[in-house]
């Protein structure tokens, strides 16, 4: 039985409210707000969160694949599926891979997961997009982001694969050149119209006859949509109950959240599925991919990490154009402090700075970051124990840095220690910093603290535990 | 080896310190050398040996060899982050007492105003381990914690910045001369919470000197040498953020490095007359107190809140020259201008400010995040 055996989501934290956007360029507002990725997100962080909270506490080293959906890869070349694999601490022989360069990138990655999951595999499946809409634009307002992730095999699954359907159509509605630091939209209802409406309505009517079934038998149906209306269009021809049947898309708090969206709508169903329960998702882009499960027993024992509804509850507000800007690079700056970086010390420091490895002290027992050649705390020195180190922690103490330079200050810097033992100093991000107080319960956040070097430094961050 | 009484000052120099835009590092290595010169009576030809201290202004020997034109003498540049001055005078002493040279130089400076960086700029040499630390965030996890443990607020540390900026409008080569109230110290802008402006040094140019010699050889020089009674160093972890067992309410280095001081000088803290300590954040100064056997632990609040590190507090004064938080902190400079600063007290010669009947004064010196403590005892007799 092939299926899904877990899933998570993530939400980053900030809401950029549609009307901050709309009252920089004294255009209309669309309402709501919009999901945005920190100065520290990406669409990896993203991905790779949503990874942690989908894996949860299943052995790394079971997974024989993981496949990385976006749009706005961290890399033009690099891939990122490997960083995920490397944080998970999975084995080094699996499959990896990234889906890019269409908006169903985060479908076609789930289906060939479940092609793959009937030999008898285990794969992870995770989508992070964090897409450009040019400033003044619609598409500023109506893209959000988010990331996906699911866990895709043949035992203890949730929900049972029932079928799947993938229609290819070229078609030139949205997109995003070599060239182009924004996405380009051909402008009035030419996408909705010959793209969107068509390709989504033909991929979920071949799903349903190939699987001789009827719109009104489908419990609950996750489909990705740039907007609400654009999702009515879509289905109404084809008989579903949009208001009972259709997951919303979480336009109004969330946005277009791209390859990610229709993993994140699936985690929301999945979140109130009952078993027995007919669920649908859908991906749109370059035509359109569509997978049916039911929902099995084993959904009333699964206890989701972090629900999407939770995630979209607990959100900070920014209410400056500016800070995005900044967060997204739109200004310039004359003159940055240069951070430093190089391939070499990732690379040797690796197993510390992604896994997040600890030393363990045979002779003291006392559990130590980095891993020290000789041990900190007693001096013996025949060598530490490689140990994996916690997730989450208190704070023993902390300072908000007003001098450090970053897009979103302070930087506060935390001296966490993990439960279990080890200590580390991390930034703490996702906190607003007259909410920082010593022994608050914290967990780590995988996050990107810098690009010098020209790379992505990736380490983890500590934030308020739910 | 006991150090107690094989070497003495006998000439101090200081340039003026501030934001000496005006001033080149040469400007200020000539203007404290000339002063230590003339203040030890002696001749440059004289100078056997020297060596510098300094964070990053300078790498080598030459830093004081073309400046002073000291060529053809050995010259050692001395770096153990901010207490570096006081290991080049650290380092000299031994050399003097190790019977290698009779008469040498220990030089410190910084310049630091040229480049335009806010304070010391970030740290760490690692991509991300570590990234993004400044020096007041460092110690300021020390303050928090040392808040938490004691239950005191920020209103603790503000007692040191006026007591410290009260002394140093009697300094006349200070950065800072004025007065500052609890309420400007307690609102000032945050650097790096619970510090404000005022709770940090500044950043400081400058540069001091000061002309040692073997002990017997010093009453030729002067009637009134000042003895090193003695040295310690001890360096402990730089990334004490990660040790486990770091309790972040006091630093074991400025501990150990005492404890050897008064080891070798026969003393205890009970027979200090003043300290000038390492202030380079108003908490730095508030754990110095108990690290350096001033007060009972937890008690360093009490210690200035209640007046007694005052000049004339009646018990131990700590730095009547205003310290780092008013003198300023040219880093390199620093552990050199406090042996400059216990010489004029124990000579007499500190003005408004002097300690009275001051015979054995204690310098402290700290480096990088409270890893590198250095104390020198020095008396008059």
């Amino acid at each position: 039985m092939v299926g899904i055996v877990s899933y998570g989501s993530y939400i980053p934290s900030y809401r950029l409210p549609r009307d901050v956007i709309a009252k920089e360029w004294d255009t209309p507002s669309l309402g709501g707000e919009r999901a945005l990725a920190s100065f520290d997100e990406d669409s990896l962080t993203l991905a790779m969160n949503a990874s942690i909270d989908a894996l949860g506490e299943r052995n790394p080293k079971e997974v024989a694949g993981i496949f990385f959906a976006s749009t706005t890869s961290p890399y033009r070349e690099k891939q990122a599926a490997a960083t995920v694999a490397t944080v998970l601490d999975t084995d080094k022989e699996l499959r990896t891979m990234d889906f890019t360069d269409s908006l169903r990138a985060g479908t076609s990655a789930l289906l060939t997961a479940l092609d793959l999951a009937k030999a008898g595999e285990l794969l992870l499946v995770c989508a992070g997009d964090a897409r450009m809409g040019e400033p003044d634009t619609i598409q500023e307002q109506n893209y959000g982001d988010a990331g996906g992730a699911l866990v895709i095999g043949s035992e203890n699954v949730i929900a049972e694969l029932v079928g799947t359907h993938t229609v290819s159509q070229e078609f030139l509605g949205t997109w995003r050149t070599e060239e182009q630091d924004y996405l380009k939209s051909f402008p009035g209802g030419f996408e909705n119209k010959f793209g969107y409406n068509r390709f989504i309505a033909e991929t979920v009517r071949g799903l349903l006859q190939k699987c001789n079934l009827e719109a009104k038998d489908i419990t609950n149906a996750a489909i990705a949509a740039p907007t609400q209306r654009a999702l009515q269009g879509a289905l109404r021809s084809l008989g579903f109950d949009i208001k009972n049947q259709v997951q919303e898309t979480f336009w109004n708090t969330v946005g277009d959240a791209g390859t990610a969206q229709p993993l994140v709508l699936l985690a929301a169903v999945l979140e109130r599925a009952k078993p027995g329960d007919l669920i649908l998702v859908a991906g749109y882009g370059d035509g359109g991919d569509a997978a049916l499960f039911r929902v099995t027993d084993g959904i009333a024992g699964f206890q989701v990490a972090r629900s999407v509804y939770s995630q979209i509850e607990v959100k900070r507000t920014l209410q400056s154009y500016g800070k995005y800007a900044r967060f997204r690079k739109l200004l310039r700056k004359d003159y940055t402090t240069q951070d430093e970086s190089t391939p070499v010390v990732l690379l040797r420091d690796q197993k510390q700075i992604l896994p997040l490895y600890g030393g363990k002290c045979p002779a003291c027992g006392v559990i130590q970051f980095p891993i020290h050649r000789i041990c900190t705390e007693c001096g013996y020195r025949d060598g530490l124990e490689e140990i994996k180190l916690s997730r989450r922690g208190t704070l023993f103490t902390f300072t908000n840095d007003y001098l450090t330079e970053t897009p979103d200050p302070p930087t506060t810097h935390a001296v966490v220690d993990l439960e279990g033992g080890g200590r580390v100093f991390v930034q703490l991000t996702d906190c607003e910093a007259d909410r920082v107080e010593i022994g608050m319960p914290l967990e780590l956040t995988f996050r990107k603290y810098h690009e010098g070097y020209g790379i992505k430094n990736y380490f983890w961050k500590a934030r308020p535990a739910e | 080896m006991n150090i107690r009484d094989k070497v003495a000052v006998i000439g101090a120099g200081c340039s003026k310190f501030g934001e000496n835009y005006d001033k080149s590092a040469e400007d200020m290595i000539v203007e404290a050398a000339l002063d230590a010169y003339t203040d030890a009576r002696i001749d440059p030809s004289q100078i056997q040996a020297a060596w510098v201290g300094t964070l990053s202004s300078a790498s080598a020997g030459n830093a004081l060899a073309d400046p002073l034109k000291l060529f053809n003498i050995p010259i050692t540049r001395v770096e153990n982050y901010c207490a570096s001055g006081m290991d080049a005078f650290r380092n000299a002493s031994m050399a003097v007492a190790s019977g290698m040279y009779d008469v040498v130089l220990a030089l410190g400076f910084e310049k630091l105003r040229d480049s335009g960086q806010r304070g010391l700029g970030t740290f760490g040499d690692h991509p991300v381990v570590g990234y993004g630390t400044t020096a007041p965030s460092l110690f300021a996890m020390a303050a928090n914690r040392y808040f938490e443990t004691y239950g005191i607020d920020k209103t603790a540390l503000a007692k040191v910045a006026i007591k410290n900026h009260h002394n140093g409008t009697m300094s006349p080569k200070a950065h800072f001369r004025m007065e500052v109230s609890e309420d400007q110290v307690v609102n000032a802008p945050l650097i790096c919470s619970p510090l404000g402006l005022l709770d940090c040094c500044p950043t400081t140019d400058g540069a001091a000197a000061v002309i040692i010699c073997k002990e017997e050889l010093a009453r030729s020089f002067r009637p009134d040498p000042v003895k090193v009674k003695g040295v310690g160093l001890s360096v402990t972890s730089g990334e004490p953020y990660m040790k486990p067992s770091f309790a972040y309410t006091g630093f074991p280095a400025t501990a150990q490095a005492a404890q050897s001081a008064y080891e070798q000088a026969g003393l205890t803290a009970k027979d200090i007359d003043l300290v000038e300590c390492h202030d380079c954040f108003t908490i730095t100064e508030i754990l110095n107190y108990e690290d350096l056997g001033l007060c009972e632990r937890g008690e360093g609040w009490r210690y200035v809140a209640e007046g007694r590190a005052n000049i004339d507090g009646g018990a131990v004064p700590v730095n009547p020259s205003g310290g780092l938080k008013s003198f300023g902190h040219p880093i390199g400079a620093t552990g050199i201008r406090m042996i400059y600063e216990v010489s004029q007290h124990l000579w007499g010669k500190a003005g408004d400010r002097q300690v009275k009947d001051a015979e054995v004064g204690l310098a402290h010196n700290l480096g990088g995040p409270g890893s590198v403590g250095c104390v020198t005892i020095l008396a008059n007799s």
